[in-house]
């Protein structure tokens, strides 16, 4: 059978294609359409060998089928420790196996490689750290996404997310007039409230260009808003710009590759454009992993560094709280119990671990911040990671997975959660929903705004 | 036959075995690309022989790395095995008159009483992994046929060697039978799974790099394995 309408090899570069892909409800069509998509057996065995270099190899290789990883995957623990939830036994019956037939596989094959890939694996890379040899599954499983991704096997929503990226170089259709229409009403709304707020768009050779995710001006306009008070506040030469401010790579969970490329060289030209002394982008883990840490190499860059020092959100909080720029009122600090979401995206892929603790210590009054267990490079995935929050036909086990962040959560006794992620923090906001658990969740934005010291006439109070 | 075995043969084995180790580890090095790895190796290199080397060190020592922490029952058995399989063939003072006779040098020896301990600690701990493949659940899925048989072409050399030495039978055989196990054991160094006795240093520190540039070092965090 030939490839679908909808469900194929090509990614969707139109806006057309885009919206029948949209119209399709839940993605019946789509996966109906998957049943028959052939497999270009040849094609993915040529970019096994194209791709597949020493590292990848020799970790198949050499995997020692000692088990060790087993317990170290929480989809292992929550799922009643099935063996099918082994990290290794994940990747071998799935991508070893492609490998081993030299890509001769059939499409029933794909389709169940398909599931293991987005729904058994969060790529939260956590395997990696306790396997002997060494052996990612995280980086791994982002490889095979990568192959299903070439052969037209990919969730629905995520070969939309992809395209999205494509035609908007947004994850949501929100165009360059939207987001500069979404600042200039953001500017005005909280100017009332702070007199002389700006939202300076494409201003050159500021302080600060900050990014952000395309959910924040689509759906949550008020992060931005407060993302403007607290630099506002904190007396900062900031701007942002009006192509490229869209950090998030809904691609990198599809694996589609081309087109993270394509997202991060956009960010990076924002960068090249308007010469700010530094980047920082939003409270968002995956945003930052794809545009900070991994969008260097997509984009080829040598040193493996964005054009300009780019921070992560927590890291340019710290900083303005260490630096006295924003000042906590001690009486406002948090008293009560309150925990702290590390995310796999910025804690075991770039070791932003203290830094989030510093932020607690200025505003959680000492003895009420307790840690969840394990913590920092050693903790969870929320259970939302890799793009498992956002696909429909893998929601029942994307809410078991929730389970792990729930007992951990639970075991703290902590009512509040602080989660600078914006996929944890909607995995948490899923899990209340869910379980109903009794607990607030926030990001880092909103609590610190309400707990400000305030320069005297700097904020008309209504 | 013997002296074909231990003369000739034997360095043919030991050129085949070590070299092709040795063609490894190029192999994985020249074999790494920056941009699919997504880790700028040169670009930051100091960074990240620092990741390598912490990586390698937390995981040789038992109590290095968290995971060994976590299973100490695991742990022992895993490091009686390979001290045992390295260490014996090594020192043991029959080897090292080998050496002597045909290099004219030789390593340290243990006691014989230490050699036997270690040769059977090499036996119990194999019986021990092949039990612990058996009975637990997320082992035995992961286990096929080809990693019970590298069990036995790891340990046959023991097994072989332990009879000659309590001259168990026909001792000529059994000696026999114990260089032939050896050196089919050293040929299946390179070519099998077993090459993880050097691949496993090319892989930790590459992860090491990894985590010791991109994953947290160049932000001054260790990172504690
Ligand atoms: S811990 Fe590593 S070597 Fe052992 S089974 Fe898992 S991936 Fe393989
Ligand atoms: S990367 Fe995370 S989710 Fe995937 S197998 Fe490893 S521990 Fe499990
Ligand atoms: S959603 Fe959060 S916890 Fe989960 S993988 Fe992403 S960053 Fe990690």
């Amino acid at each position: 059978m030939p490839q679908g309408e909808l469900c194929n090899r090509q990614p969707i570069v139109t806006d057309e294609q885009l919206k029948l892909t949209l119209s399709d409800k839940s993605g019946k069509k789509y996966y109906a359409e998957m049943l028959e998509l052939d497999v270009d057996t040849n094609a993915l065995w040529a970019t096994i060998q194209k791709t597949m270099k020493a590292r990848l190899k020799t970790w198949l290789e050499i995997c020692a089928h000692c088990g060790m990883c087993a317990d170290s995957c929480f989809l292992y623990q929550v799922n009643d420790c099935v063996p099918e939830q082994v990290p290794s036994y994940k990747i071998q019956s799935t991508l070893g196996h492609i490998v081993k037939k030299k890509g001769q596989v059939d499409n029933e094959f794909m389709r169940h490689c398909m599931k293991v890939a987005w729904s058994q694996c969060t790529c939260c890379n956590r395997c990696g750290m306790y396997c002997p040899h060494g052996i990612d599954m995280g980086v791994m499983f982002s490889y095979l996404r990568g192959l299903l991704y070439s052969q037209g096997f990919v969730p629905w929503e995520l070969k939309i997310g992809s395209g999205m990226h494509r035609v908007y170089r947004a994850q949501m259709d929100v165009t360059t007039e939207d987001w500069v229409e979404t600042c200039e009403w953001m500017a005005e709304e909280t100017e009332e409230e702070w007199p002389g707020l700006t939202i300076p768009v494409d201003k050159q050779d500021a302080e600060i260009m900050y990014t952000c995710n395309a959910r924040e001006p689509k759906h949550y306009p008020e992060d931005l808003a407060e993302a403007a008070v607290l630099f506002h506040v904190a007396g900062t030469n900031w701007t942002v710009p009006s192509e490229g401010w869209e950090q998030t790579s809904l691609s990198m969970f599809a694996g589609d590759w081309e087109c993270c490329k394509d997202n991060v060289n956009h960010v990076y030209d924002a960068i090249e454009r308007l010469n700010p002394a530094r980047v920082t982008g939003t409270e968002c883990g995956h945003a930052h992993r794809a545009t900070v840490i991994e969008g260097p190499y997509w984009a080829g860059r040598e040193d493996g560094l964005p054009p300009k020092p780019y921070i992560h959100y927590v890291e340019w909080l710290a900083e303005a709280l260490r630096e006295g720029k924003l000042k906590i009122d001690p009486a406002k600090r948090i008293k009560e119990p309150v925990t702290l979401q590390d995310s796999c995206n910025y804690v075991r892929n770039q070791g932003l671990k203290d830094v989030t603790r510093e932020i607690i210590s200025y505003i959680v009054e000492p003895g009420y911040f307790v840690e969840m267990a394990p913590n920092k490079e050693h903790n969870y995935c929320c259970g939302g990671g890799g793009g498992f929050n956002g696909i429909g036909m893998y929601r029942e086990q994307r809410n078991v997975a929730l389970r792990k962040k729930m007992d951990q959560i639970l075991d703290t006794g902590c009512k509040l959660v602080i989660a600078p992620c914006h996929n944890c923090w909607d995995a948490i906001r899923d899990l209340e929903e869910e379980y109903e658990i009794g607990i607030r969740w926030s990001f880092l934005k909103p609590l610190i705004i309400g707990m400000l010291d305030i320069p005297e006439g700097m904020r008309v109070e209504w | 036959m013997y002296e074909l075995l231990t003369g000739p043969l034997l360095w043919l084995v030991f050129a085949i075995s070590f070299g092709g180790l040795l063609v490894r580890v190029v192999l994985y090095f020249k074999g790494l690309s920056q941009q699919l790895d997504r880790v700028a190796y040169k670009a930051h290199l100091s960074y990240g022989l620092k990741g390598a080397f912490n990586s390698i060190i937390s995981w040789l020592n038992p109590v290095g790395a968290r995971a060994w922490r976590k299973k100490p029952g695991y742990t022992f058995i895993f490091f009686a095995f390979h001290i045992g399989l390295l260490a014996t063939p090594i020192f043991l003072a029959a080897h090292n008159i080998m050496l002597q006779e045909n290099l004219g040098f030789s390593l340290p020896q243990m006691p014989a009483f230490f050699a036997d301990l270690l040769s059977w600690t090499v036996i119990v701990a194999c019986v021990a992994i092949i039990l612990r493949r058996i009975a637990l659940p997320e082992v035995r899925i992961l286990t096929t046929a080809y990693d019970y048989l590298l069990l036995v072409i790891t340990v046959a050399p023991f097994v072989t060697g332990l009879i000659a030495r309590y001259q168990m039978g026909d001792y000529q055989f059994w000696l026999l039978a114990h260089i032939i196990t050896g050196e089919i054991w050293l040929l299946c160094l390179p070519f099998t799974k077993l090459s993880h006795c050097v691949l496993f240093f090319c892989s930790r520190a590459q992860l090491g790099m990894d985590y010791g540039i991109k994953r947290g070092g160049l932000k001054g965090s260790t990172f504690s394995w």
